[in-house]
This record gives C-alpha cells, structure tokens and sequence, in this order.
C-alpha cells in the first residue's frame, strides 16, 4: 500500500461515512422538526407539543386530532368513551372514484378510529361534563348517520345525568356518501338541542378548526355558549364556492374566528392555552344546574323506543337494497 | 313551453302530426288512419318516456324555468293569502315569502321560498336563495302561526341557502341551525312540501315538519349533484353520475324513510298542468292537516322529535 493508496481509502470511508450520517440526519430533521404554515419558522416538534401544539412563535394553532383535543381540555385520565358500538355501514352503496365502503375503511386504518367523533362522559376541574369531540382526520370530520346518532346520544346522557353537554367541533360539514341520511343528521342534532334547551341544560361549543357546513348549520351554533378557538376557520359556504358564485376574492381573515367575533357570531374568542379554564369557569359561573324533569323522562321514553326500532329498520332497509341490487 | 333535451323525440313526432294534418286538409287524401296511428305512437311513447325518468331528468322538470312556483301554488290552493313582509330588523329578505291564507276555510300559515319566473323577477328574488334575514323572516312568522295556533305549511324550491359575504358576516349557518331547533319545539302541526329543488340546508331550514312530502318529480338532497361531482369526481360534468349516486328522487327518499308521501305531478311535470297539480297538492295538505289538528301541542312536539331522532342508518 502506498501512501496514496492510503490517503485514498481513508477518503472513500470518510465519505461514506459522512453520506450515511447525513442520510441518518435527514431522517431524523423530518421527524423532529415542522414548519409553521403562518410564520414558516422551523420548529422542534417536541417544542410544538409541549405547547398545546401552537406555534411558539407566532402564536398558530395548529389543527389537532380528537385524541389530544381530549387529553388537552380533559382531567387527566377523566374521559370515558361511550356509544363506540355505534358504527357506520354503506346504506345507499355510494361509490364516486371510491367506494364508501373502502374510504371507511381506510379512514379507519389511517387514524385507528372508528368514526369522526368521539363521545363520553369526562371532567373539567373535577366537573363532570358529556363531551362530543369531533376528529377532522377522519373523513374531514363529516357528519353521517353515526356522528349524528352519537351526538345525539351523548346529549340524551347529558340530560339523564343533568350534567352540561360541551360539543368540540372540526369538522368540513355534512357526510355527502349518505346523502339525504346525512342531511337529516343536521334536524337530528338540532331536534336533540332544542330538547336541552327546553330542560334547561347547559350546552357550550368549542369550534375548532374547520366547522363548515352542515355542522355550522346545526348543532355547531346552538351552544348557548359558543367559543371559538383562535385562528379557527368557521363558515357556510366554503371559500371557494363564494368566490365562484360572487366572483370576486376574498379578504384574508374572511370566515376566521376572528372575524366571526367581529361580526357578534361567537361569544368567546380563546386561544387554546386559556380554553379549558375558560369552560372551568363558565361551568362554575352557571351552577347550580336546574333541568326540568319532564323534559328529561320525555327524551328517555323516545330514546328508549328509537334503540330498538333503528336497529329493526336498519336490518329490513339493508334486506330492500339486496333486493333492488 | 319551454321543451327539455329528453322530451325531443316526443316533440319531433308532434311536430310530424301536426304536418299530415295540414297536408289532409290541403288534398283530398284521407290521412285519418295514418295521423290516428301517430298520435297512438307518441301517446304510447309519452307515456313510457316519463314513467322511467332518470334522476338527471327529473332534475330538469324540478328546475324547469316555467314549474309552478310559491304564487302560482298559493293562488290555487289557498284562499284570502295576505303576504307579511320582513325579518324587523332591517331586511326583506325576498327569496322567502309568507303570511297566513285558509285552505278549504281552515286558517294556515304559508311560508315558502320564492323563485322568480323572468331573470327581472329572479333578480328581486335572488333565484330563490334565502340570506339568513330570509330564515328569520321564517322564524318571525312560524312564531306568528304558533301564537295565533295556526298550522304552518311550507313549500321548498330552492338550490340552497346563498353563499355569500354578506351571508356569512350575518351567519348563515346560524340563522337555518336556530330554525331547525325552534321548529323542533313549535307547538302547532308543520307539514313541509318539496315542490321543486330540495337543496341542502337551504332547505332543511324550512323542513323539520311533523309531515314532509315530496313532489313526484322533485329532487331532495345534502349538495347539489354539481357540487358533489366537483368535489368527489373534481369534475363538475359528472353531475348526472352524482345524481344517480346520492339517491335524491321522490321514490329513493321514501324508500329510505327521509319523506312521508309523494305528490303525484301531472304526466311529464307541474309545468304542464297548474290547476291538476296544485288540485293533488291541495288533496295531501287536507288529508294531513286533519290528522295532524287533532293532536295536542305535546304530541306534535314529540312525534316531531322522535320522526327526527330515528333517521339515520347505522351498522348493526
């Protein structure tokens, strides 16, 4: 070996070296660090999460899925989920580039969740509460017959427990696979509102992250507290549908949370960090609960009829459909 | 009258009839025979043509530019119609329309979305699409019926509820949630007819009702097929493809239990007979009306509620 056969060997190995190293940080860059879509700041992951995923430096809210929504606003350990037997099926054997059947599926697969919304019972400050967190990470949060039926649930709970009822929403509207089924989702919520409204229960949103459409137009903006969380994007329409129609484009902070409050929409403008104590205290603030027991035996002898017959139902559309096919 | 692209063919051969009798009349020939055997064929092929509409074509008659709407349907079902105007808080909102009529001498409250026949009068009434002033100009008179215990009517013909600035800074999507919960606790009957275009929820807002019937050839959906084809397929053009797919026709939405009874149209749609089709629709509202008027508030209250609660289809 000559010695610039030596130097030459010593070369090659640094440079492989250095290649697998780089490859090595590479990987590890994507894992540990994002990019704020507001400020475009490179950001330690970590130092993200530890911040209620809200960007340390210019205060963005990034959008967060119902597992953390729940640990964030939640008593540690206090959420109990209820109704996870209600589950979505295919009545009207929908299929555009997809079929419904396999964007179930592979909603489930991609998030490990059963349907858009996950409802329990839980407690704030020791409070207890029933709580429906909507999860925009399956299927755009859209409502279709099981988040409409465990919404609905979770506020009859409300009423039978006379405790608050708390809705979080994120969600892109109503579930379009289902069509009219979805749409009745919306009378659905509301009917079951205007019951707790009638009891007198306490019911307060938290519109997160997108709220649009048929959950803006239904039980989304019946609280009769409704807080929006900073920078959230709460509408009607979509953008650009309004823009298509009115053909002209749109200010900036159109359908911001923000400019909801502007415009007298929403009560309560909070960032995350404030929320949870924020509801602590409205909580607080309208105790004792008084709920008219009339209103609360009505719900429970309709409730009670409807398990039996939707399931009835159910079984004999799914038999007409066969038939048809 | 304005011919759609399907009824073509019928038309063509209308068209034919129409020159062997002018041809009869200019020579001696007899044509009888031969006119008679047509006029048999087109009746026989009007008959088969409409009774297997697609859901695209059904759409066509449901937005047909001369399909009866709110006025041409109140003048002929309802007698002593006064029309109340505005929400009394800055807006006449005149894509919705309303005030208390009676039907056979039984005091109503109508409400309705309007849609203009002339582009002049489709201006002033924005196509039938409701601002949210609109829904609370509803409001204001369901209110209106359940204190003076009237039952309310409504007739839905709309494309939706508007998308626009003005719309969001006053909270569409407030205006119609608040109508459904408050229409889930009036205390009078509601009977809701879609007569035309039953879109999303525009109108829903006007449809949480004891009873909701349908026109044969009207169309109920949550999104336009338009809007659907352009976010599922990304290609607006797809819409008849869309409109198979969601299930929107009169015969599908009874099967699926979103509607109580369909109202029969006279043969190829309302446009082609007024007087037939407000005569069936007048039917269906006294036969409803009477069932539903011998109920107590309670009652009412608690079918509507539980109508609601049951839709919906989820796995077993």
């Amino acid at each position: 070996m000559t010695i610039k056969d030596w130097f030459n060997k010593r070369k090659e190995l640094q440079i492989a070296h250095r290649e697998l190293e780089e490859a090595q940080i590479d990987d590890s860059i994507g894992k540990l660090w994002i990019k704020c879509y507001n400020c475009n700041a490179q950001l330690l992951k970590k130092d993200v999460e530890d911040n209620l995923d809200v960007c340390p430096q210019c205060n963005y809210h990034f959008r967060i899925n119902s597992e953390k929504r729940i640990q964030q606003l939640f008593d540690e350990g206090s959420f109990k989920e209820m109704f996870t037997d209600v589950l979505p099926t295919d009545p009207l054997n929908f299929e555009d580039t997809e079929t419904y059947k396999n964007r179930l599926k592979s909603a489930k697969e991609k998030t490990n969740l059963n349907e858009a919304v996950k409802c329990g019972e839980a407690k704030i400050d020791g409070e207890r509460v029933s709580a429906a967190v909507m999860d925009f990470e399956y299927m755009g949060g859209s409502m279709g017959s099981v988040v409409g039926e465990k919404i609905t649930r979770a506020m009859e709970y409300a009423l039978q427990e006379k405790i608050p009822m708390i809705a979080v929403t994120a969600s892109g509207g109503a579930r379009m696979q289902e069509s009219a089924l979805s749409l009745m989702q919306m009378a659905k919520t509301s009917c079951a509102v205007a019951r707790l409204n009638e009891a007198g229960l306490l019911y307060i949103t938290v519109l997160t992250e997108p709220t649009f459409g048929g959950v803006t137009a239904s039980f989304a903006t019946l609280g009769d507290i409704i807080i929006a969380e900073q920078g959230a994007r709460i509408g009607f329409a979509g953008r650009r549908v309004i823009e298509q129609t009115i053909k002209q484009s749109l200010p900036s902070d159109f359908q911001t949370a923000e400019y909801l409050m502007k415009y007298g929409q929403i009560d309560i403008l909070s960032t995350r960090k404030d929320l949870k104590a924020t509801i602590s205290n409205l909580l607080k603030l309208h105790k004792p609960y008084v709920v008219k027991e009339e209103t609360v035996k009505k719900v429970k002898e309709v409730s009670e009829k409807k398990t039996t017959t939707a399931k009835k139902k159910t079984v004999s559309k799914k038999k007409k459909v066969k038939v048809e096919a | 009258m304005l011919m759609l692209r399907f009824e073509k063919p019928l038309y063509d051969l209308r068209a034919k009839i129409n020159e062997l009798e002018e041809m009869g009349k200019r020579s001696d020939k007899d044509m009888t025979k031969e006119i008679q055997h047509f006029e048999q064929a087109a009746e026989e092929f009007a008959e088969e043509l409409y009774a297997n509409l697609t859901p695209s074509q059904k759409i066509q008659i449901a937005r047909h530019p001369e399909r009866p709407n709110f006025k041409d349907l109140v003048d002929r079902i309802s007698e002593n119609f006064v029309e109340f105007h505005g929400d009394r808080e800055g807006t006449d909102d005149r894509a919705i329309a309303g005030g208390p009529a009676t039907i056979d001498g039984i005091p109503v409250m109508i409400v309705g979305t309007y849609k203009g026949k002339s582009t002049k009068d489709n201006l002033i009434h924005n196509f039938g699409m409701p601002q949210p002033q609109g829904y609370r100009k509803a409001l204001r008179l369901f209110k209106h019926a359940e204190r003076f215990n009237m039952p309310i009517i409504t007739l839905i013909d709309t494309p939706g509820a508007y998308p626009g600035i003005k719309a969001e800074e006053t909270a569409q999507g407030t205006a119609i949630a608040v109508n459904l919960a408050e229409l889930a606790k009036l205390k009078v009957p509601v009977i809701a007819i879609i007569t035309g275009e039953g879109c999303s929820g525009g109108a829903l807002g006007l449809a949480v009702a004891n009873k909701v019937l349908m026109f044969e050839h009207a169309y109920y959906t949550v999104i336009s097929p338009e809007g659907c084809a352009s976010i599922l397929w990304r290609d607006a053009a797809l819409a008849d493809k869309a409109a198979e797919a969601l299930k929107i026709t009169a015969d599908d939405l009874l099967k699926f239990d979103i509607i109580d009874d369909i109202i029969k149209e006279p043969r190829g749609g309302a446009h082609y007979d007024y007087d037939l089709t407000a005569k069936n629709l007048k039917k269906k509202i006294l036969k409803n009306l009477k069932e539903l008027m011998s109920k107590s508030a309670d009652e009412l209250r608690n079918e509507r509620y539980e109508k609601f609660r049951t839709k919906g289809v989820i796995a077993k």
